[in-house]
């Protein structure tokens, strides 16, 4: 009699306490996203589609040798002798004209190892994820633009920043690098 | 209805004229609105699941998903009804037929005003338990006529669990007929005149509550919904009974489903909660007088009350898991018929011996109480739910 009126309680009782849960999240905050209305804000270091400024690449190929599972694919060549100068967005002078560049997204594995050696911060991963298609060859990603337009002028002249490191830096290993070969060494070197 | 006698020729028999002036405002009023109904239920029961269990329920049809049943019923009606090889053509049909004709003949005796009523039985109650067991007939015939081993496991078990089911409500059923002395429902109503005090609920007071609940969790097992609902237990069957049914017939028996949750919603407001009255002691509750026309809001009081158990049904399909056989057994067997049948002896005692033939004398204070606390401590709830709702909602703006 004893259990069986301890059984009767514990169902009444554990059913109210399971209600009392069920009605207060009936008026609590709805976690749904609608989402093709309503997106999350990604946040910035968000690790989505790869993008790769064109303009900046100096064509080391560093990324492409750090990628593991090889989705990248450069194919660079000396510039033509007597072209005019161009440099990189940070004044990294751009010495290889870079033919190819592709990205195969089917293959990427969103390690994000392939922008920590750009030198140009030229190739980094967007918060961009909606490119789902229903052709594999759309994740193949031509970035080299023929047309490009390069900078003919140095961004970060070597007047201010190169002025001041040249004779510091070039006195005491008495390097004779050319003048306008400084300031490449800062960025390689930081 | 005499307008739509009026409108009929005058050539044709008396007694068609007078069929069709009585039966077309009885479909217009009664089962129109109710046939409709379950388009509402199966609306409020995807929004409340989704807002249990913090979603959003159905959002993309129409506004807030509003003609989501429609676009599902729609759907179900536009489907092939398959009927799958070997089943008997004939029953398989008639199941589902079956199950909403009885899930929909108790209307004709739930009084939803004082007029407003198709047909005041004398033996109203009886006629209700007899009619709500038909709907079983109709799930056995659709189970075994589905030849289908899952079809007829369900349709066993929904058989065994009305039977059992049976007794406690009607046991329950049988307390507040005791206490009135009439199966009439209007009688039944009557007496709980006079605000929400006087409700059957709060009679003799930790008698009736008791009773109440042993009702509440009989009818929501003969209903067949969680947590009682292993005729159609889908994790284990399925889909029980309704496995093989597809399209329009499928759509019956859901019809029926909710058609009988409201059934026996409104039984169990007529019987213990004041029926058509309003829970207010003023008059103008039940009938506003408005430009010198009386609008009799019975029907609203009613079927506002119906909605709340019904809400309560959904509430508890979305709190508690399903029971197992045994379990289910072990409620109806050993628990609510003991109990049903103490309070029967119970409540006659009290009924015979004259100092308490009207109740305790506490009746109209104590229970009340409860029930405004229970209120209250939900009202409470939800108010401090809303509140912090509106705080995450800052927090995820800022």
């Amino acid at each position: 009699m004893r259990q069986w009126l301890r059984g009767v309680w514990d169902g009444i009782y554990t059913a109210l306490v399971g209600m009392n849960i069920t009605w207060r999240h009936l008026f609590n905050t709805n976690v749904t996203l609608q989402y093709p209305e309503q997106k999350w804000v990604l946040p910035p270091k968000s690790r989505m589609r790869l993008f790769m400024k064109y303009e900046d690449c100096i064509g080391c190929g560093q990324c492409a040798r750090a990628c593991p599972v090889h989705c990248i694919s450069i194919k660079a060549e000396k510039r033509v002798a007597g072209s005019p100068p161009v440099w990189a967005a940070d004044g990294t002078p751009i010495k290889l004209d870079v033919k190819v560049f592709d990205i195969d997204m089917s293959l990427c594995c969103y390690c994000n190892l392939c922008t920590y050696p750009c030198p140009t911060n030229c190739i980094y991963m967007t918060t961009e994820y909606e490119f789902a298609t229903t052709n594999l060859n759309d994740h193949f990603y031509r970035f080299a633009k023929p047309d490009a337009v390069l900078l003919t002028v140095n961004p970060k002249p070597p007047a201010a920043p190169a002025a001041p490191a040249a004779p510091a830096a070039g006195a005491p290993p008495a390097g004779a690098p050319p003048a306008p070969q400084a300031p490449p060494a800062a960025p390689a070197g930081a | 209805m005499d307008l739509i006698y009026g409108l009929l020729p005058l050539a044709w028999p008396e007694w068609l004229k007078l069929a069709l002036a009585a039966g077309v405002p009885a479909v217009i009023l009664f089962t129109f609105p109710m046939a409709l109904g379950p388009l509402v239920y199966t609306y409020a029961e995807r929004k409340i699941a989704g807002f249990m269990q913090d979603r959003l329920g159905p959002m993309r049809v129409g506004p807030y998903g509003l003609l989501q049943s429609i676009a599902d019923t729609v759907k179900l009606l536009f489907k092939e009804a398959i009927f799958p090889a070997r089943v008997d053509r004939k029953l398989f049909v008639l199941g589902p037929c079956i199950v909403v004709a009885g899930a929909f003949m108790p209307f004709a005796v739930i009084p939803f005003g004082e007029k407003l009523q198709a047909m005041d039985l004398n033996v109203g109650v009886f006629y209700v338990t007899a009619i709500a067991s038909i709907s079983t007939v109709g799930l056995i015939m659709a189970g075994w006529a589905s030849n289908n081993k899952y079809s007829l496991f369900g349709a066993m078990r929904a058989a065994a669990q009305i039977v059992s089911y049976e007794i406690p409500a009607v046991m329950t059923l049988l307390i507040p007929v005791m206490i009135v002395g009439s199966l009439q429902m209007q009688d039944l109503v009557k007496v709980q005149a006079g605000g929400f005090q006087n409700w059957m609920v709060f009679r003799y007071f930790p008698i009736m509550p008791v009773a109440f609940l042993v009702f509440f969790l009989a009818t929501l097992a003969e209903c067949n919904r969680t947590p009682f609902d292993i005729p159609e237990a889908e994790s284990e069957l399925v889909g029980g009974f309704h496995t093989e049914y597809s399209g329009f017939f499928f759509a019956m028996f859901f019809l029926g489903e909710y058609t009988e949750m409201f059934v026996v919603s409104a039984v169990g407001t007529v019987l213990f909660l004041g029926g058509w009255y309003s829970p207010f002691p003023w008059a103008w509750t039940n009938v506003l007088p408005v430009a010198g026309v009386e609008i009799p809001l019975g029907p609203f009081w009613l079927i506002f009350k119906v909605w709340s158990l019904m809400f309560v049904h959904m509430w508890l399909r979305w709190t508690l898991p399903r029971t197992r056989v045994d379990q289910l057994m072990y409620i109806a067997w050993k628990v609510l018929l003991p109990i049903s049948l103490v309070l029967v002896v119970l409540v006659g005692g009290l009924v015979v011996w004259t100092p308490t033939s009207q109740g305790f004398a506490w009746d109209r204070i104590l229970g009340p109480l409860v029930a405004i606390a229970l209120l209250g401590y939900l009202f409470v709830a939800m108010v401090v739910a809303w509140r912090s709702r509106a705080q995450r909602v800052r927090e995820m703006a800022a």
